[in-house]
């Protein structure tokens, strides 16, 4: 199998669709919610502080761990949709 | 039993573990003594990621600094996991696919340079030397404590341990001594935790415990911490940032950091298979996780109970009396790492923030300035002692410190050891030497870094993890951007990656050592670290971030006037983005 060929490049077009995807939530819990837009946070209470706080210090890393797991199960599939797994 | 004999009977069990564990493991393979994690389930692989990753910096340092700055030292949480969304997506499956084993041998044969492998090298070695420096402050405070000595002392005596240990090496490429380590670690720090939780807040999980209400006072436990700092002059704990773009950029070294840095990548190259690459930054986060999530609940807590030994009536009553003082202050006193000066000579203990906004409460109080300077990097050892918790627990986390700073102090002499002599003098310099000679060139760096590490480590750039953090923003600025634009981009050559890595490193290490020193060599700074003086408000340990961007716009913008690279490396970019085909990195 050449690797120039549409299946391929449709292959790669899928991940860096799905990496693009994943990279907006990554930022958005930790640059967004969890730093700049902490302030739009404020009226949420949690614990004696707000939402923001919690993301900054909780919210992000358990968002970061789904994501890779999302990932990984979905690049499984691509791999394997595109018959481009390990045999 | 003195606290003095529990400790040591903790450490030298766990070592005893670890050094029996290495031998049962070593008569089964000898091939996994150089290829660390080869047909190794990614649930262990990731346990043998999380405590090559988890150092003095996570394990002893990180909570002290959070404790210290609150909401503001987020950012070590936020960057030092969210580093490995970026490793599994971008990196870790694309060089496993390319089946070498050193970051030198990806970039020198996606850049077709032995010039580029060399800059590599470079950028390799003073990232991890600075890691070093790190680990020993780390380390140092640890032994100290330990073994109730100075703390110049200790980190003398850590030196040598972490020397013979990284000498008698491949401990560290076993995986499942790692795999102990990290239990060690974990439990060590997780047990105080929970104990300190269940006091405080009657909440089993410390991460839940830091949003519940504080026992005593029926508050939630932030807003009573908020109450009692605002009371002595200091920042809310939860108070938000003004300067957000630091933040940002230093969250961003960071995570691009991780990502960076050889010895976490080293591991992805030699999984079974590419999926695996994928599976195992995912397991590696979940193990590091349960560390992060409880930092943020260790840090909160640990500031409370200080605050609440110092004042044991409220922050508006009087000071403990310092002949009252509890044993954990007079402990830490020998180490020189707490230092009293009573400066209105009232016999008591006063601390709290000098600063001009607090001078007329301070004066009506009759308080002449702070009176306690304690190390932010005591804070999670001497936590259980503050809280008053068992012996026992005490030499648990002796060992679980000790484990974390010469595990990973250990893995970076070796990584620096090999870049030398495996990839800098056999790789270029001389390709004719000997395997005995290369063994000594190992031996002699190793020496040679660890020295140089403890010198710089007596009068150290910062905290253990504040320089850890230097470390991963030169990582930033210089390998993960080459990296990256080696597996996504077909067009960047030769000559864009060579000028993009060394603008990266040159532009931060400069940076760097305006404000903390040429070299790190104390006194040498050319401008007092002070946010005054930092360019655009950015301090030297979020400028990583900027020399990553650097790097891209160098390399892109050179690639662009120059050739396009030969068809063969672009062909390379191409299969390596690819799963099938991938083979066995190593036989198995």
């Amino acid at each position: 199998m050449t690797v120039h060929d549409k299946n391929a490049e449709a292959y790669w077009k899928a991940n860096l669709r799905l990496i693009i995807g994943c990279l907006i939530v990554w930022a958005l819990v930790s640059y967004g919610f969890g730093i700049i837009l902490r302030p739009l946070l404020t009226s949420i209470t949690v614990g004696g502080t707000d939402l923001g706080f919690w993301f900054a210090q909780q919210g992000s890393i358990i968002t970061f761990i789904i994501l890779i797991f999302f990932y990984s199960w979905k690049m499984n599939q691509l791999d394997k949709a595109y018959g481009l797994d390990e045999e | 039993m003195s606290q003095f004999a529990i400790n040591m009977i903790f450490v030298c069990g766990s070592f005893a573990l670890y050094i029996a564990i290495a031998i049962w493991a070593r008569a089964g393979s000898t091939k996994e003594f150089y290829v660390a994690g080869g047909g190794v389930h990614p649930v262990m692989n990731g346990m043998a990621t999380a405590a090559d990753w988890m150092s003095a910096a996570s394990f002893i340092s990180m909570a002290g600094l959070i404790s210290v700055g609150g909401y503001a030292n987020s950012t070590y949480l936020m960057g030092w996991t969210g580093g490995y969304v970026l490793l599994a997506m971008l990196l870790a499956p694309y060089l496993r696919k390319f089946g070498k084993f050193t970051v030198p041998d990806f970039i020198g044969d996606r850049f077709y340079s032995s010039g580029a492998r060399l800059v590599a090298v470079a950028c390799l070695i003073i990232a991890s030397v600075t890691y070093v420096i790190g680990q020993m402050t780390g380390a140092g405070v640890a032994f100290s404590r330990f073994l109730e000595v100075s703390s110049d002392a200790g980190l003398i005596i850590a030196a040598v341990i972490v020397f013979m240990y990284a000498v008698l090496g491949g401990m560290k490429g076993i995986t499942y001594t790692q795999v102990a380590q990290y239990v060690v670690l974990i439990v060590a720090y997780t047990i105080p935790a929970v104990f300190i939780s269940l006091q405080l807040t009657d909440t089993f999980l410390p991460p839940l415990g830091l949003f519940s209400d504080h026992v005593q006072s029926g508050v939630p436990l932030l807003q009573k911490l908020d109450e009692v700092v605002r009371e002595l002059g200091f920042v809310d704990y939860t108070a938000d940032v003004d300067n957000k773009l630091n933040m940002v950029l230093f969250t961003l070294s960071l995570m691009i950091g991780t990502a960076g840095l050889p010895h976490v990548i080293i591991r992805f190259f030699t999984v079974p298979k590419v999926a695996d690459a994928r599976w195992s930054a995912g397991w590696a986060l979940v193990f590091i996780a349960i560390l992060y999530l409880t930092a943020p609940a260790v840090a909160s807590m640990a500031r409370l109970n200080l605050m609440t030994t110092i004042f044991p009536d409220g922050p508006t009553a009087d000071a403990i009396k310092y002949e009252d003082r509890p044993d954990w202050i007079k402990n830490w006193e020998k180490t020189g790492l707490i230092k009293h000066d009573d400066l209105n000579g009232d016999g008591r203990i006063q601390l709290y923030n000098h600063s001009p906004a607090f001078a007329e409460t301070a004066n009506e109080r009759g308080w002449k300035g702070n009176e306690l300077t304690v190390n932010n990097d005591i804070l999670v050892l001497a936590n259980p002692e503050i809280a008053n918790l068992p012996g026992w627990v005490i030499g648990l986390i002796a060992a679980g410190g000790l484990a974390a700073a010469l595990s990973t102090a250990a893995g970076l002499l070796l990584a620096i050891s090999s870049a030398i002599s495996h990839d800098l003098i056999k790789g270029s310099i001389n390709p004719h030497i000997t395997e005995k000679q290369e063994l000594r060139y190992a031996r002699i760096s190793m020496a040679v870094a660890i020295i140089v590490a403890t010198w710089l480590g007596m009068n150290p750039p910062g905290f253990a993890a504040q320089t850890v953090a230097l470390a991963f923003g030169i990582a930033a600025a210089s390998i993960f951007p080459a990296l990256m634009m080696g597996i996504f981009s077909k067009r960047v050559n030769n000559k864009g990656a060579i000028l993009g890595m060394l603008s990266g490193l040159v532009f931060t290490c400069v940076y760097i050592f305006l404000y903390l020193g040429w070299f790190f060599i104390p006194g040498t700074a050319s401008f007092e670290n002070v946010p005054a003086n930092w360019m655009f408000g950015i301090s030297p340990l979020s400028i990583g971030a900027v020399g990553a961007v650097i790097n891209f716009l160098v390399a892109f913008g050179v690639s662009a006037v120059t050739e396009q690279p030969p068809k063969a490396i672009q062909d390379l970019v191409e299969s390596v983005r690819f799963p099938r085909g991938a083979g066995t990195a190593i036989d198995h």
